[in-house]
């Protein structure tokens, strides 16, 4: 625990530093509050601000753990097909790369026209910018799997599935895992990005008025609120790594 | 008389353009323990897919008890170079891979290979994870997982190559006691000679690709088998003779 503390201790500081210089900097140099607000401002509007901003920071996380939750469904299933059958897999890819190559400016906009301002599109943004890193991660982590346990298992007489459940799925879940943490970031800019083209309610278009009020103070309070809540996504992602992967953790206890 | 366990008959494979194994004939006998020893290269792995029915043989016969290989359910159980442990799995649930596969419960399983433990020098390991247990230890948990399949026979691909001298001499003393107490019928491939002096009944020597079987040696020892002594020297006089017929006639083409 005090090893950890001290691993932090000098981002802990650089990021101290570097509010501190903001602060000097905002409040010496007479810089308007409309242009620049000092971080104090910021966390005093948050504080101030803090129901509406709780208000539009509950549809972000919703539109983010279920669009999350729905490309995490489907990349898996996808997955294990695409392992099972290799024609299926250079099938697929070349559209999925595509899809990873569509500029979110536009492709936002234009789910909005079709779907309206309500969840759908919100969710089906974050899935496209979370899907394709999950598949990739996945399909990684099953080559990844060492040739020996199935030369093994195929001595031992196991079908294909069988090797696929005792051998290729557990020897893919570090690349599982470092594949959530890169993705739970996206879900987050990617919902907020969506809100931004058009919603009710949400992070993003909180934003968006925020911006157009003249309160770069409120963008900021409302960047602070998503970088805390991507920050809570990526602990959680790590704390179920650590519950999934036991033996990772005994491995370090033994210094091996 | 008893047909022999495993018997090899002129056999001959390859792969495409790539001849592998020349002509290869062997028998092992019911409680036996046969070492196959040769340069690394000479085929080794290619014995064992045609054993294991990965491949099949271009020419030759494969009996076992008397009978052709089927294909359904494989009479070997195999232990690979490497321990190939899971590291996800507890050292017990490593062990109980094999019947775990063959559809017998995990608590079954597990108090299949409980006792065995102690006898495999395990015992308060099973809850460890791999990473936890010394190169040695994790081979004699890959033999047990290796053994409690309960097939007729055993092959064992270079199992102790891996590991450091000390704990290989242990390990071979170690699989030798085991092996007089439980009457296992094993094959061994190996290139250390001294492991396959240590531990055979008879070694059959390979040469290099394509291989033949350029010497079949019967080592009569007395077990569990010494270094000293009358023994000892007969065992190191087998060593050096077999390790000339492996350098001599090959050593103007290695270089």
């Amino acid at each position: 625990m005090l090893m950890q503390f001290y691993r932090g201790l000098p981002a802990l500081i650089a990021i101290t530093l570097l509010l501190l210089g903001w602060e000097a900097y905002a409040r010496l140099s007479g810089i308007s509050p409309t242009v620049l607000p000092a971080p104090y401002r910021v966390i005093e509007q948050a504080w101030i601000y803090r129901q509406p901003l709780w208000e539009n920071t509950l549809p972000t996380i919703r539109a983010t753990v279920f669009g999350f939750a729905c490309s995490l469904t489907v990349a898996f299933l996808l997955s294990v097909l695409v392992d099972f059958f290799n024609p299926l897999r250079q099938a697929l890819f070349p559209i999925f790369i595509i899809s990873q190559t569509l500029p979110l400016v536009a492709i936002a906009p234009l789910v909005v026209l079709w779907f309206g301002f309500g969840l759908a599109p919100k969710i089906l943004l974050v899935a496209l910018v979370t899907f394709f890193p999950m598949l990739v991660a996945l399909t990684q982590g099953y080559q990844s799997t060492e040739e020996e346990f199935e030369q093994l298992l195929a001595s031992m007489g196991a079908p294909k599935w069988k090797r696929f459940l005792l051998a290729r799925l557990p020897s893919a879940l570090p690349y599982f895992f470092a594949g959530l943490r890169i993705s739970i970031t996206y879900a987050v800019v990617g919902a907020i990005f969506a809100e931004y083209a058009g919603a009710a309610k949400g992070l993003g278009i909180y934003i968006l008025n925020a911006k157009n009020n003249f309160r770069p103070d409120l963008v900021l309070a409302a960047v602070l609120v998503s970088a805390v809540l991507t920050l809570i996504l990526f602990g959680l992602t790590l704390l179920i790594q650590r519950l999934a992967m036991p033996w990772t953790r005994s491995a370090l206890g033994s210094g091996r | 008389m008893t047909p022999p366990r495993l018997e090899l008959t002129g056999i001959a494979a390859g792969y495409a353009d790539l001849p592998v194994l020349q002509d290869i004939s062997l028998t092992i006998g019911p409680g036996e323990f046969v070492s196959i020893l040769g340069p690394s290269g000479a085929g080794k792995s290619t014995l064992f897919r045609l054993l294991t029915g990965a491949l099949k043989p271009a020419r030759g016969e494969i009996l076992f008890d008397g009978r052709p290989l089927d294909t359904g359910s494989s009479p070997f159980a195999f232990m690979p170079q490497r321990d190939a442990l899971m590291p996800w799995r507890r050292i017990i649930d490593n062990t109980t891979l094999g019947l775990e596969v063959q559809g017998i419960s995990r608590h079954q399983a597990r108090k299949r290979v409980e006792p065995l433990f102690d006898e495999f020098g395990l015992s308060g390991f099973e809850r460890h994870y791999p990473s936890a247990l010394s190169g040695g230890m994790r081979q004699r948990a890959a033999l047990l997982r290796t053994v409690v399949q309960n097939r007729p026979m055993l092959l064992l691909d270079e199992p102790f190559g891996a590991l450091d001298a000390l704990t290989r001499a242990g390990m071979h003393r170690w699989l030798e006691n085991m092996w007089m107490r439980h009457q296992w019928t094993a094959m061994l491939v190996t290139h250390d000679v001294r492991e396959a002096v240590h531990l055979s009944d008879r070694i059959y020597v390979l040469s290099p690709r394509p291989a033949a079987i350029i010497e079949v040696v019967d080592i009569p020892l007395p077990r569990p088998r010494v270094r000293t002594g009358v023994a000892g020297a007969e065992a190191a006089r087998i060593e050096t003779a077999i390790l000339d017929t492996l350098l001599s006639p090959y050593e103007g083409q290695s270089s």
